[in-house]
């Protein structure tokens, strides 16, 4: 039988491998060599702590380090130890790392990644620890990958990795117990190119990270209802694979996007302004969106559920397109 | 006060300050005849600082400078044309005119960038210096930044960083008494050098009028940082002499009197430096003249190659984004 990782052991094994590729690399964040949730495991033996550098709890500084030890031939894996600790480094990623190159006509390479663990978290951790920030980054132009899958996550992080600009992989925390095939050796999956999760003719179902699985058991319930409904995975959300989310689109002529950041210039708008542009021809129904909220989220579980965009919400909406 | 660095080295502390005087009153000519567009950051008054410092690095130590950084950038060995092409938006400029007065960066120099984000370049100087030491390399990484800086969360953060990896930073606090037109002494308790007690780090006051107190102070840092011992914080008391900006000549502000502004002129750190060549028996009569007539030739040419140097082609506008493009990364703004 093929092996079988979870998702943070998937994650532990691409940084334990690319560190092992290019001595370049360091980590560097809060609790990275204490080794909270098992991604690090092990970097701090094997590396040394000239590798594998724990911060104070000081992300601005630690995101400009990174930018700087980046400017100076070091690649650096950055981690947020959660998600909404990134507009803490807002100024040091939006007019730093993300500007320096043009700013400076191509004379600085910035190759970061960052990590940013556990986002959109489930299950009461409430107002400031339950955000999906990711929005942000594309807007600022931050490559931005979202891996839904234990095979994605080793290969994405991978990628990223190797890139030679800032990017962002953002690490769903309804996705890190996720067990999955993956292969032991190296694989990079390549940024822009999505991929169809589920087959199917009848609708598009758009989905983002953790949602992607939600959407393939969604689809799978429809079966009984004779609603073929294909699930699509951009993967990469920066670079977007537009041709292939087209393709997609076109084919079955019918869209739902769901997407777990808030509603308003969320990644759904995005997706939706996109297939409007491109494909409104091959278009049989008009496309719909089940998103967040625009709103903070509440601690009380029937409040959490009702602003986050759930497989009910999912269900309605592939009927009312396929109505 | 005697002089006790070499002669070259005190001849070319005076050619750089001249430089970068001279070099600012070109930059005010150009933005008055609206050759130079957005906002330019003089740095009249402050030359001893940017040059005792630079001068006490090596060309392979790194200096991230800020939003009045044309000093940072002459002193470090910039060239003056490609800086001015720069500020006049063309491609022969330092960052192919796609920075402008405030982000110029030549990573050749160890120059990692002008910044207009107060601090910004604080946590950087950490991460190039970590390169360093990661390295085995006895390169430092300085810091420049103004009293405006030092109630910054990023200033903090960076100071406590680089003590605790005990990294090669200098921190150089220009302090010219205001942030835009905040005093510094109503927003700040204490003395600034006093910061770096809290850090674990060295930190000293010097006077910033005076360019020699200002390299041996940085040469103390600096060899301290090779040593691996780690940071400094230098505190350069300093002034400058015009606005905060170029267009603050014509606003009429009054958060500084002009008996202030004279008294401190009296203290011009380039004649006074030019008058102590003189008495040390270094420089006889004509030996300024000399210096400063080539400094107006550098200058003359160096605004003629910029004034030469072709616009960029709008065509290239999303150029240098990435280090690595993918179809539709970036997005143009139509389709
Ligand atoms: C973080 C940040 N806040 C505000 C500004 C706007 N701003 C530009 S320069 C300046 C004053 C900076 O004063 P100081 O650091 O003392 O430097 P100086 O201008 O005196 O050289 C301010 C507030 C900025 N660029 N960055
Ligand atoms: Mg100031």
């Amino acid at each position: 039988m093929s092996r079988q990782l979870r998702y943070l052991q998937a994650m532990n094994e691409a940084y334990h491998q690319e560190m092992e590729r290019d001595s370049a690399m360091i980590i560097l964040g809060e609790d990275i060599r204490g080794n909270l949730r098992g991604e690090t495991r092990g970097l701090l033996a094997k590396f040394g702590p000239e590798r594998v550098l724990d911060t104070p709890i000081s992300e601005a500084a630690f995101v400009g380090f990174g930018t700087g030890a980046a400017m100076a031939g070091l690649r650096p894996i950055v981690q947020f130890q959660i998600a909404s600790l990134v507009y803490l480094a807002f100024d040091q990623l939006v007019n730093n790392a993300a500007k320096m190159r043009l700013m400076m006509g191509g004379q600085a390479t910035v190759p970061v990644t960052y990590t940013v663990m556990a986002s959109g978290a489930r299950n009461g951790l409430a107002g400031q620890h339950a955000d999906n920030p990711y929005p942000y980054f594309l807007h600022a132009g931050i490559k931005t990958v979202c891996a839904a899958s234990a095979y994605d996550a080793k290969g994405l992080l991978i990628s990223a990795i190797r890139e030679d600009d800032p990017v962002a992989f953002f690490a769903p925390a309804a996705c890190l117990a996720l067990r999955g095939e993956v292969p032991e050796e190296a694989y990079a999956i390549p940024f822009g190119v999505g991929e169809i999760k589920r087959p199917g003719s009848d609708v598009t179902v758009v989905a983002v990270g953790h949602l992607v699985p939600e959407a393939i058991q969604v689809a799978d319930s429809f079966a009984t209802e004779g609603i073929s409904v294909q699930v699509w995975d951009p993967r990469s959300l920066l670079p977007l694979d537009k041709d292939g989310l087209c393709a997609a689109a076109a084919r079955t002529g019918r869209v739902v996007i769901y997407d777990d950041t808030n509603r308003t210039c969320g990644f759904a708008a995005e997706v939706a302004a996109l297939l409007a542009e491109r494909v409104f021809g091959a278009l049989k129904a008009p496309i719909k969106r089940i998103t967040r909220a625009d709103a903070p989220i509440a601690f009380s579980a029937p409040l959490e559920k009702a602003a986050l965009p759930g497989p009910e919400r999912l269900g309605a909406a592939i009927r009312v397109v396929c109505g | 006060m005697t002089i006790t660095v070499p002669k070259p080295l005190a001849e070319e502390m005076y050619r750089r300050m001249q430089l970068i005087r001279r070099f600012e009153e070109w930059v005010v000519k150009l933005v008055e005849s609206n050759e130079i567009a957005g906002v330019t950051h003089e740095s009249v008054g402050q030359e001893a600082v940017a040059v005792g410092v630079c001068l006490a690095l090596r060309d392979d130590d790194v200096i991230t400078s800020t939003h009045r950084g044309h000093g940072h950038i002459i002193a470090k060995g910039g060239n003056v044309a490609h800086m001015l092409a720069e500020l006049l938006g063309r491609e022969g400029g330092y960052n192919k005119g796609r920075g402008g007065s405030m982000h110029i960066a030549d990573m050749a120099l160890g120059i990692f960038g002008a910044n207009g984000i107060v601090t910004a370049g604080c946590p950087m100087a950490c991460g190039t210096a970590y390169a360093f030491k990661r390295r085995g390399q006895d390169r430092v990484a300085a810091s420049f930044f103004g009293d405006g800086g030092v109630n910054h969360g990023l200033f903090h953060e960076a100071l406590n960083l680089a003590a605790i990896w005990a990294l090669p930073v200098v921190f150089v606090c220009e302090n010219n008494g205001y942030a835009i037109t905040t005093p510094i002494a109503s927003v700040t308790k204490v003395e600034l050098y006093t910061r770096a007690a809290a850090y674990g780090m060295p930190g000293e006051a010097v006077d910033g009028m005076d360019v020699q107190a200002v390299y041996e102070a940085t040469r103390r840092a600096v060899e301290r940082a090779r040593a691996g011992a780690g940071p400094s914080l230098i505190e350069c008391r300093t002034y400058r002499f015009v606005g905060h900006y170029t267009a603050e000549r014509f606003m009429k502000l009054d958060y500084r009197s002009d008996e202030e502004i004279v008294a401190w002129r009296k203290r011009d750190a380039i004649p006074a430096w030019s008058k102590r060549l003189g008495e040390a028996g270094l420089w006889r009569a004509d030996d300024q003249r000399r210096c400063d007539a080539a400094v107006e030739r550098e200058l003359d040419q160096a605004v003629a190659i910029a004034r030469q140097s072709p616009w960029p082609s709008a065509d290239t506008a999303l150029d240098h984004v990435y280090a690595r493009t993918y179809p539709g990364l970036p997005a143009q703004g139509f389709e």
